[in-house]
């Protein structure tokens, strides 16, 4: 055993959206301390929605989160839908399903090129890229570029959708639209193809330890990413109106952080728990990437977390082109086109009740729950985000990962942790709104 | 030419304007070329101790720590931009000065609220100022390459001071007070195209108020449609409460 000192203080990680510190304490080769604090100002979502209307609820949480706006979108209408008793129709939540995928996709390639890219090619960001991977970051950002076009058309701009909200959608694509989308992303498969080659080549770290996965699960063959039932691969399943009994959130006793945990001390969310529980449903086309990058399920090296979102790309691509061309041959019913607004003359009926949303973001599962009165205002209002879910399960990472790296230099061992804690793809703007935030004495 | 040192910083905000940045896709090559991007945390781990030419700030200010940290990042800037409704009117953050603070503290955080320091919601220019502005939630991205252009000039930009409704009807769209639903427009500055509006949805005042909002016309117009008006300025709040802010507070 080596028994040396470490300290490690990561001040403000970098390439992480949101702000988050990592502190680490070995002293003579015994791990004291390892945290991963979160230090985003709090921002007091959930208080500031008491009083307003449910059908402001979706604009306003969509502002949790830029990167994951349209997830937070989706979760939100969901909750707020559940809680007014109102069923959206087929055609609202294929063109739902169909948003989450750019969602998805935009958000991981985001992630796998500019934020994990780096470390994989031993950079520290993507500005060095360009010029000595000049072709890989054009390709990147054309992806990105991609994804965001096809949001512009689905639902005004990807950041903060304007069309999609309770009920259904302001404004429907046209049959222009729906040629548009499809040959941008038809025009997508190259890069997507040669994203795969790229990542054949590159080296993961290799570490593992088994947690348990969770993620939305059902009985039908589609990869449930917008509605189903909560399931781990522990084999627990419950329905979402239950998610505390899944996040089981719990004080520490070191701390005033708020963990979550289900059958062990720890669970994961997220691209490689959607992977290990509904591998069998992904589509033909994914699962071949998988095979040719080495990803095979159960995977439990949280690194490869990169490895399952790129995965995800191809089957979020491949099956939003699927309901394109279902959507063209169907056709578009556009009588379904509604009008936003408070005082919408009662288009859906309100009254008082309860409601939760749960829909599987890039990130992992990410819950809303609301209550609301007889005349629709908010009275009550809670989020779980997918972050706060991975914390306590990076923090477990961390502590088995010390250990093994102990012989290596400080900076090494700092990557391995930064490295670790990015394939997580943390989103800390998103968890700071909630008690998650550690103190340590300092 | 040397090229400008340029840092992207955030305070309190969703980082959806930085990554409406990122979405400029393969232009945003064209950008970098034009600029030395010194420090944006989100996509770099590289930090840079000189002065900054440009700060581009991103967020609200929420908290002491917050307040500290703009007033030294201003310092060191010679020019400062804010960008986004958080940092330019306060935002949607500001809706937390519709609640006694320690009241919206003990919701989200329980007994432990005071582990939280917070403060009212404050746009950037409520604490130091600012040379440009960037309006939005999120930012447009036309009007960011126009003060971009501008700052580098060491021109002004003069954000429109008129209503979107004028850019509305430009594009075409049926009012939303014709079909009976209330709208921000007629009191929200222009330069976003009505980018909203044009996607079937009302405008929600992101954009901050025109500085001459005619108030008895929008009166007028709530009459006419019915409308009432506590539900108007409820709207109003979502993202302009911080302009209510005194000096001293």
């Amino acid at each position: 055993m080596n028994k040396r000192n470490i300290k490690i203080n990561v001040e403000y990680l970098t390439r992480v959206e949101g702000h988050g510190n990592i502190v680490v304490d070995v002293q003579e080769g015994k791990l004291n301390m390892c945290n991963l604090e979160i230090v985003e100002s709090p921002r007091l979502f959930e208080a500031m929605l008491r009083g307003r209307s449910v059908f402001e609820a979706q604009h306003i949480t969509s502002r949790i989160c830029g990167i994951c706006s349209c997830g937070h979108t989706l979760a939100s209408i969901q909750a707020a839908e559940d809680a007014l008793g109102f069923t959206p129709s087929e055609q609202t939540i294929k063109l739902r399903k169909l948003l989450l995928h750019y969602e998805i996709l935009d958000s991981h390639l985001l992630h796998i090129y500019l934020l994990v890219a780096p470390d994989l090619l031993g950079v520290k960001s993507f500005v060095p890229l360009i010029d000595t991977h000049n072709k890989v970051v054009r390709r990147a950002l054309r992806m990105k570029k991609t994804c965001n076009d096809v949001c512009d058309i689905l639902v005004g701009r990807h950041v903060h959708p304007i069309s999609a909200i309770v009920g259904g959608f302001t404004k429907l694509p046209k049959v222009k639209d729906l040629d548009d989308m499809l040959n941008m992303l038809e025009g997508m498969r190259p890069d997507m193809d040669a994203s795969v080659d790229l990542f054949k080549a590159v080296k993961i770290p290799e570490f593992e330890r088994d947690s348990e996965y969770i993620g939305l699960v059902s009985d039908d063959s589609e990869y449930p990413l917008l509605m189903g039932d909560l399931g781990s691969t522990d084999g627990v399943r419950m329905q979402k109106k239950d998610y505390r009994k899944m996040t089981n959130e719990f004080v520490v006793p070191h701390s005033t952080a708020k963990h979550t945990k289900l059958s062990r001390d720890s669970f994961a969310v997220g691209a490689l728990a959607r992977y290990n529980l509904n591998y069998d449903k992904l589509h033909p086309k994914a699962k071949a990437a998988s095979e040719a990058i080495g990803l095979k399920p159960k995977c439990i090296n949280p690194y490869m977390n990169t490895a399952a979102q790129l995965v995800e790309c191809v089957h979020c691509l491949e099956d939003a082109i699927q309901i394109i061309t279902d959507l063209k041959t169907r056709g578009v019913n556009y009588d379904e086109e509604i009008l936003v607004g408070v005082n919408e003359k009662n288009a859906i009926p309100v009254k008082a009740g309860k409601g939760v949303g749960a829909v599987e973001v890039p990130r992992g599962i990410l819950y809303h729950e609301y209550e609301i009165d007889e005349e629709g205002r908010m009275v009550h209002a809670n989020c779980v985000i997918p972050t706060n879910q991975n914390t306590n399960n990076i923090e477990h990472d961390m502590r088995k990962l010390i250990p093994e790296v102990l012989g290596k230099s400080d900076e090494e061992i700092t990557l391995a942790l930064e490295m670790l804690v990015r394939a997580y793809d943390p989103c800390i703007s998103c968890s700071a709104h909630f008690l998650n935030i550690k103190f340590v004495n300092r | 030419m040397k090229k400008p040192k340029v840092a992207f910083f955030d305070f309190a905000c969703c980082e959806g304007c930085q990554l409406q940045v990122a979405n400029m896709g393969e232009h945003l090559l064209d950008l970098l070329g034009a600029i030395d991007v010194v420090e944006f945390r989100e996509v770099m781990s590289e930090k840079w101790d000189k002065d900054y030419d440009i700060a581009i700030v991103e967020g609200s200010i929420t908290d002491p720590h917050a307040v500290e940290r703009i007033k030294k990042i201003r310092q060191r800037s010679k020019i400062l931009i804010a960008y986004g409704s958080c940092a330019t009117i306060g935002g949607v953050n500001g809706m937390k000065n519709n609640f006694e603070l320690d009241d919206a503290r003990k919701y989200v955080y329980g007994k432990q609220y005071t582990f939280f320091p917070s403060i009212k919601t404050r746009a950037v220019h409520q604490v130091v100022p600012v040379d440009y502005f960037v309006n939005g939630c999120p930012i447009y991205l036309p009007e960011l390459v126009a003060v971009l252009k501008a700052a580098l000039k060491g021109i002004p930009y003069y954000v429109p001071d008129y209503a979107v409704c004028v850019e509305c009807k430009l594009n075409e769209n049926v009012c939303m007070y014709e079909r009976g639903v209330g709208c921000m427009g007629p009191v929200t500055r222009a330069g976003c195209n009505s980018w909203c509006i044009n996607n079937g949805n009302i405008c929600y005042g992101c954009r901050g108020m025109v500085s001459n909002p005619n108030e008895n016309g929008a009166k007028d117009v709530l009459e006419k449609y019915n409308i009432p008006m506590d539900l108007v300025l409820n709207k109003m709040n979502m993202y302009n409460k911080c302009r209510e802010l005194k000096d001293n507070e």
